[in-house]
């Protein structure tokens, strides 16, 4: 069955700009990666997937171009011991990068795992994108798997000192980055992955994490504040069994962002909590995406996203829990919760659930609205002036999703940048 | 200090009028209760003096030292030395009642000049106000009010009264949903601030209050007027016969 037309024709123009590394042991991968997308076709606005959220700027053959934003800001977890990863507009930067020698980590670039035959990562590159393709296509995925040009291969068989840091620069107002990450964390090793910064004017990230039996990945993400960017980032995770996946992510600024997080419990008793905070103004337009498939006994998964929105920003929320026949005593939870400004703004959400188990128990919750009017008169009653109290109601309403961090200097890191946001904007 | 005339008030929604030419004076170091019905405008009264939305003044004036009460804004109100004690102490989960504490005194301290008090200076303080409310460190580190029981929650009104030395103290039916025991313990928190300085208006249903809280003057308030005034005995009045025969009287 082809494409229709239009499909077609978008998904041609779009390859046509594109070319694939002459890639050792990843090209088979992307060989297959390659075909997927040309059978799927890459998004289109009448994509039930994309109802919320217009592909357009992410699959034009060029990006539309962004304006660099410079901040006096401190730079994200800088005061933090961490192993520097740099990339600059999606072309790792070995000069600014650190040694990426580890106790319990080996690190290496996807362009240097392509030129081997032989890889721990060929049995994962693509693998986990693949797999993500059903029940719901995603063909950014798929595309990025074909013609990332970068990336780093992750292999946690220890307990890092420090978190592994992966900071992505923008310095071209056309770049066009597309980098793939892959981890493996190994029976009992844990670590804590950090990503931070704009990437590129349009970026297209997708990372592969495979948790084996009782590891342990935390993964905290601050996307960066320049205005005009672009990213349309995938994640897939399988957990094996009592291993544990936590990711944060915060967003602030960007004038789109589509964040899947695409997640397989496949071991008994594996915990996944995905937690994403977000404040958008204006030309904003942020889509949170998550699918959870559980396929095993006792596992625990958890979805907390939070969207403050004013001035005609818009939040998108689509999250699906699937519990597969089996997974009995299946702990599922999912909310979403917008807090809009004014008027302009508008938070779409829809949440899924989908059981085949009997003994399961799955909540799930949205909801939209202002600020709470009584408890900002409670406030001001006592002294607090109007914009330091919406400011506190703002802080405390995104408090649930920030909770979900465990560190507390990361928790605190991505506070701050939330009060100079409030700050900027009072 | 507090000068209220011939205030008329109606919803800002509807065409309503609740509170129908009040006329009141607070002096400075008198404790002043308003009683009633349901449905007289108590509340009401304590709103506009606050200044809550969804109320407006149609007809007269609220000063405090002079100052217009009605043109400012709460928090201004707050500053100028307004505390209002509410029925139903909200919930605020995310924002810690320290924090929340610390913010709304320095606030203050901000909006009329004074320096704000250091993290140590406060601590300090506050523990010691706490203490004598038998508030405990742990509902300090909660959010505000949240999970707090009836008791906790008044007792956490009166704590930020204790903190904020407000000039003008309005307990708004500060007594309902406490048993005897917490009533007790509110009432001393507040006898405890009275001073020479401080005016309080205190809106009940019932005289059980002013046993604790012993008022100079009482007002009956009905129908959004304030129809009788006279001393502590009036509440015992009250007590005994009803709101009925005021009422009869009156009309």
């Amino acid at each position: 069955m082809g494409l229709p037309e239009v499909k077609q024709t978008a998904t041609e123009a779009r390859l046509a700009s594109l070319v694939m590394l002459d890639a050792g042991c990843t090209r088979a991968a992307r060989e297959n990666a390659l075909a997927r997308v040309l059978e799927m076709g890459l998004p289109g606005r009448r994509d039930e997937y994309w109802k919320y959220t217009r592909p357009d700027t992410l699959i034009s053959p060029e990006a539309p171009r962004a304006a660099l934003f410079r901040s006096d800001e401190s730079l994200m977890f800088h005061n933090l011991d961490r192993l520097k990863i740099v990339f600059v507009d999606g072309v790792f930067s070995p000069d600014e990068s650190d040694d990426l020698a580890l106790e319990g980590v080996t690190i290496d670039r996807i362009e240097d795992i392509c030129c081997k035959d032989i890889h721990w990562g060929k049995e994962l590159y693509g693998v986990l994108e693949a797999r993500g393709q059903t029940p719901v296509q995603r063909p950014l995925a798929a595309l990025n798997t074909a013609f990332a040009g970068d990336g780093v291969a992750i292999h946690v068989t220890g307990k890092p000192s420090k978190p592994i840091s992966l900071i992505y620069r923008h310095e071209s107002e056309t770049s066009d980055a597309m980098l793939h990450h892959i981890v493996r964390v190994e029976s009992g090793a844990e670590v804590t992955i950090l990503e931070n910064g704009p990437a590129a004017s349009r970026f297209n990230k997708c990372m592969e994490i495979d948790i084996a039996d009782g590891g342990k990945l935390h993964h905290v993400r601050a996307q960066g504040r320049d205005h005009e960017r672009r990213a349309a980032t995938h994640m897939f995770t399988r957990l094996g069994r009592e291993s544990v996946y936590k990711s944060f992510t915060l967003t602030v600024n960007g004038v789109l962002t589509r964040n899947e997080q695409v997640i397989e419990l496949t071991g008994d008793d594996a915990i996944a909590h995905v937690a994403g905070a977000c404040v958008g103004d204006g030309d904003f337009h942020h889509d949170d995406t998550v699918f959870v498939t559980h396929d095993a006994v006792n596992c625990e998964s958890r979805q907390v996203f939070k969207k403050v929105l004013r001035n005609g920003a818009t939040g998108v929320f689509q999250g699906k829990i699937l519990v597969k026949e089996g997974a009995q005593k299946t702990d599922g939870y999912q909310i979403s919760q917008s807090l809009l400004l004014d008027d302009d703004s508008q938070f779409l959400a829809k949440p899924e659930l989908e059981i085949y188990a009997d003994d399961v128990a799955c909540s799930h919750g949205s909801t939209s609205g202002a600020i709470d009017e009584t408890a900002l008169f409670y406030l001001r009653s006592r002294g607090v002036p109007f914009k330091d109290a919406t400011n506190m109601l703002t802080l405390a309403f995104l408090a649930e999703a920030v909770d979900e961090i465990e560190d507390e200097a990361l928790a605190k890191a991505m506070v701050d940048r939330l009060e100079g946001w409030l700050a900027r904007r009072s | 200090m507090l000068e209220i005339k011939d205030l008329h008030v109606k919803l800002e929604e509807e065409e309503k009028q609740i509170l129908k030419g009040v006329d009141l004076t607070v002096e400075a170091g008198k404790v002043h209760a308003i009683m009633g019905p349901n449905g007289s405008g108590k509340s009401t009264l304590s709103y506009v003096l606050s200044g809550r939305d969804g109320y407006e003044v149609t007809e007269g004036t609220a000063t405090l030292d002079g100052e217009n009460l009605l043109e400012m804004e709460p928090e201004e109100r707050a500053a100028a030395g307004v505390f209002l004690a509410f029925q139903y102490p909200v919930e605020i989960p995310g924002v810690g009642n320290m924090t929340f504490l610390r913010t709304a005194v320095n606030a203050q301290r901000k909006a009329r000049g004074e320096e704000e008090l250091s993290a140590a200076d406060f601590l300090k303080l506050v523990r010691a106000k706490a203490k004598s409310l038998k508030i405990d460190a742990d509902m300090l580190k909660r959010p505000v009010n949240v999970g707090f029981s009836g008791g906790e929650k008044k007792r956490n009104e009166i704590l930020q009264m204790a903190m904020l030395e407000p000039k003008m103290c309005i307990l708004d039916e500060t007594d309902s949903g406490l048993d005897v025991d917490a009533m007790k313990l509110v009432a001393e928190g507040v006898n405890a601030l009275r001073d020479e300085g401080r005016g309080f208006l205190v809106i009940t249903h019932y005289q059980r209050l002013l046993d604790h809280i012993k008022p100079d003057v009482v007002h009956i308030m009905a129908d959004g007027r304030i129809v009788k005034t006279g001393g502590p005995d009036l509440a015992l009045e009250v007590e005994n016969n009803g709101y009925a025969d005021i009422l009869a009287e009156v009309n």
